[in-house]
């Protein structure tokens, strides 16, 4: 049952998500090759327990632009039951007088290493990124994730509800990504986001060539990154032909399985979204062109430090960049960063994420949001909090083809959202109450609620030092 | 603008102004957070004439001829202190040709006077002054895993006015590293920093006693050269503080009895577990300069690494100066100071850690860190409560001047608001 689950709204995501990219038709469906029917390291992932709850009285941020005053949302059976500024009291359910308090989807990140680079950062922690070659995109990271990494706690205080893990940037492919809901677990599984694709990394610019220009074999220069993956996707589609044959009754045996191609495959096919780490707003036009040329979509570009160079060009390519506010200058590529680069996408009408690949940066996202809010607008652009909340949540959402089950707040979503002490756009305000799934997962004034993994467990957390 | 400030303004655009002329500046109407003993007035002004503070208060005259920067409705504060930086050192972190900071091999170590390399027109500095931070503690051997000495280098502090009078003190500090990052270099163990630094200070110490012997020819060898040894009498004296690299609480614990061994004035960096020896520090009067971000373990040294440690140590009596942790965004300083508050330091002490607190540490609080007469005039405006997020500086001045409220990174937003424009965005400067 999950894995009907799984695989239907797997097809349906993804012929939603990647409409008109032209190969993503029959995703999941006749075509699916044998060796991906069987799902392997499904997720297990079950709702913490709950009770119908109502929100109320809360300046409410819907997510996808929209704001309501003293608004209230009601929680039941893990989904937005309704929201609005005047429901009526059920009978069962909790009520959260939430007066003074701000309510908002839950912060989605779409970069992060949690669980691959994992706290303490000691080097036996280290398995974000399989130096082996430049293109691993045999790997996943899910095969890496350490659910007791303590940065999940402390990302769910800071609001976080979903985030996708990534492996690292050496490689020109990287390797499988995937997504989590941000619940304690003891195993990758039990977090795993039902329904969500797979996420492709890719890399351009100085990492790959700085590591294989170091090591042997390169790539050593641009020139080199973009051979080996014109080099890549050649094999690739050579082998969904293969498998499209056999498929179609033209060739008797399949072919051998391979790893790596299985992958870029399902890219191809439109199951698997890339995205693709890249700073430089003309290396971006490149990879652009690149994925016209083989026939498949950049669902976001990743760190994008340019791409308020080339917003026009992500709006016309429906390519998403997530953004840091103000990461700038640690290399040649991010040079040219500034304040006002989300609210730029933004404004040229691409689709703008907030991302934080950082342990650190994961805990206040939305503070990260409210800096470049304020820098846009001291430039006489206008933009509300209802508004910059769409980089936080709802767009990706869309980035990690979970749109249609989370990333805002509207009847019948997933209950993930997050109860703020106050504006969530001040520095001085705190994640109150955490849910997903219409759960509460984290209470900033109630331990009952708050996880502690293994690896703290014990003198120092006991002692508050962990927080 | 009149003729004067626009050739101000496209020389510090271009960073290429030496010394700016002098001036008469009049905040007038602000908030005024002075950090000094005049506490917070209201409606005040700060008067500047030759790059310093003449007068501070609500019945301040202005003179004719004064600037006048109104400031009704806003916050003034003095300019802010990063405790930790590398300004002027480093500019693209992963070219090496452009980062100074670092020292590899053992040639020279206590005397390794970071002030030497400092780059006045650095871009960084660009950046992170019209946003507020006004003075910097430049700290050498700020990345870390090279081989070396326990003994990193000299500490400079300096203004982000640019080019000119910019070196407020060079060797502010000397900077050791103890704990993980002093075992790494010194062979592998904490015990092997230990004595490496306990080894310097008490070669320095019997240099200073037997210096005329050693000349001659007459006295043991030193391992230390003599330049580091000359470096490392003002330590002794107590003139110069010892800044040691440390976060485990038990290496903090260790640094306190070196200093009491030694006589030494110290502060301590990092201090990730800091709060669990508080007492120990207070009692000691060793101050903190910590990042209020950290809560998450870099490695075993900082598993108790807490968004409470600066509230804690407030609590406890220990001075705390703040560090956004990297150079290119010393700039959120205001916005980590901020997150200090949020988990229960007062809003006071917030203030005082990325100003007078950083300037009494590194013994420049007679001159900076707070809005005094006769100190340097450095002093931001701010359109509101300068630890929000969504909070900009309106105006900087820094050493008296007025700083032109622009930066490389201004240019390029201004550059690309407009993408579809007639001639291709080179041409727009």
């Amino acid at each position: 049952m999950r894995k009907a689950i799984y695989f239907g709204t797997l097809g349906l995501l993804a012929s939603v998500f990647l409409g008109g990219c032209g190969s993503g038709e029959d995703a999941g469906k006749a075509r699916r090759m044998e060796a991906s029917a069987e799902a392997p390291f499904a997720s297990t992932y079950q709702a913490l327990s709950s009770q119908p709850t109502l929100i109320r009285n809360a300046t409410v941020l819907t997510g996808d632009g929209a704001r309501i005053e003293g608004g209230s949302v009601l929680l039941g059976d893990g989904k937005v039951l309704d929201i609005g500024d005047d429901l009526d009291v059920p009978d069962d359910a909790l009520v959260i007088d939430a007066q003074g308090k701000w309510v908002t989807p839950g912060i989605i990140d779409n970069h992060s290493h949690l669980g691959v680079y994992a706290s303490p950062s000691v080097s036996s922690h280290a398995d974000g990124n399989e130096i082996s070659g430049p293109n691993t995109a045999e790997v996943w990271a899910e095969h890496a994730v350490w659910p007791q990494d303590q940065g999940f706690k402390t990302a769910r205080a800071g609001g976080v509800t979903a985030l996708q893990i990534l492996p690292g940037s050496a490689n020109l492919f990287g390797g499988r990504g995937v997504t989590l809901k941000n619940v304690p677990s003891r195993t990758m599984q039990g977090m795993k986001f039902p329904g969500a694709p797979y996420g492709l990394k890719m890399a351009c610019g100085e990492n790959p060539k700085r590591v294989y220009g170091e090591k042997s074999g390169g790539p050593f220069s641009r020139m080199g990154n973009v051979a080996g993956y014109r080099a890549a996707w050649i094999k690739a589609a050579a082998y969904k032909e293969k498998w499209e044959k056999y498929e179609a009754g033209e060739a008797e045996e399949p072919p051998e399985r391979d790893l790596e191609l299985d992958t870029l495959m399902g890219v191809l096919k439109g199951e698997i979204l890339v995205h693709n780490h890249c700073y430089r707003a003309d290396e971006m036009a490149v990879m652009l062109d690149l994925a016209k040329e083989f026939g498949y979509k950049i669902t976001a570009f990743h760190h994008a430090v340019e791409a308020y160079k080339i917003a026009d060009l992500l709006a016309e390519n429906g390519t998403c960049a997530a953004m840091w506010a103000d990461w700038w200058g640690f290399k040649m590529e991010a040079f040219d960063g500034i304040r006002e680069n989300i609210a730029l996408v933004d404004k040229a009408g691409a689709c703008a994420i907030v991302h934080s690949d950082s342990a650190v940066g994961i805990q206040r996202l939305n503070q990260e949001a409210a800096k470049v809010m304020g820098a846009a607008n001291r430039v006489g652009m206008d933009i509300t909090p209802e508004h910059a909340w769409t980089w936080l949540s709802l767009n990706p959402a869309r980035s990690l083809g979970i749109d249609e089950l989370t990333g805002s707040l509207a009847k019948g979503k997933n209950g993930d959202l997050v109860i703020w002490t106050g504006d969530p756009f001040s520095v001085y305000t705190r994640a109150e109450k955490v849910y997903v799934d219409g759960a509460l997962v984290y209470d900033l004034n109630d331990p009952a609620y708050q996880a502690v993994s293994d690896f703290t467990l014990g003198s120092l957390e006991s002692e508050g030092g962990l927080k | 603008m009149n003729r004067a400030l626009s050739m101000i303004f496209v020389a510090c655009v271009f960073l290429l102004a030496t010394q700016v002329q002098a001036q008469t500046i009049a905040v007038t109407g602000g908030t005024i957070h002075t950090l000094g003993g005049a506490g917070v007035i209201e409606k005040g002004t700060v008067l500047i004439r030759d790059g310093r503070i003449v007068a501070v208060g609500t019945a301040v005259d202005v003179p004719r001829d004064a600037r006048v920067i109104d400031a009704s409705g806003k916050i003034v504060t003095p300019g802010l202190f990063d405790a930790y930086t590398g300004f002027g050192v480093k500019e693209v972190s992963a070219v090496e040709g452009t980062v100074d900071s670092d020292q590899s091999g053992e040639r020279f170590s206590a005397s390794f006077d970071v002030s030497y390399a400092i780059n006045p027109r650095s871009i960084l500095i660009g950046v992170n002054r019209i946003e507020g931070v006004t003075r910097a503690a430049v700290v050498p051997g700020s990345i870390m895993g090279a081989a070396g000495s326990v003994f990193s280098g000299q500490v400079a502090v300096i203004d982000l006015g640019g080019p000119g009078d910019w070196l407020t003190r060079s060797s502010a500090a000397m900077f050791v590293r103890l704990g993980e990052s002093g075992s790494s270099l010194s062979g592998g163990s904490r015990v092997a920093a230990m004595l490496a630094l306990r080894d310097g200070l008490e070669e320095a110490r019997d240099y200073s006693v037997n210096r005329r012997s050693w000349e001659q020819g007459a006295h043991w060898e030193y391992t230390l050269k003599r330049k580091d040894l000359d470096a490392l009498l003002p330590v002794l004296t107590g003139s110069t503080p010892l800044l040691v690299q440390v976060e485990r609480a038990s290496d903090i614990s260790q640094a306190l009895r070196l200093k009491k061994d030694f006589g030494l004035k110290m502060a301590i960096l990092g201090g990730a577990e800091a709060w669990i020896v508080a007492d120990e520090l207070a009692s000691a009067g060793v101050p903190v300069v910590l990042d209020p971000q950290r809560n998450l373990p870099g490695g075993f040294d900082s598993l108790g690494a807490t968004l409470e440690n600066a509230a804690r140590l407030n609590k406890a009596g220990v001075m705390i100066a703040f560090t956004a942790g990297g150079t290119h965004n010393a700039r959120n300083i205001t916005q980590y100071a901020g997150l200090a508050v949020a988990n229960g330091l007062p809003y006071q002490v917030a203030l005082e850690a990325m100003t007078v607190n950083p300037a009494r540490i590194y013994g420049v609080s007679s001159e900076v860190g707070s809005l005094e007469a006769g100190k340097l005039a450095d002093l931001v405006v701010w359109s509101g409560d300068p630890l929000e997020v969504t909070t900009f500086a309106d105006q900087v001045v820094i050493r008296g001047q007025a700083i032109p409220m622009v930066s490389r990174a201004t240019l390029l937003r201004d550059r690309y608001l407009e993408l579809n424009t007639e001639r291709p965005q080179a041409y727009k400067k």
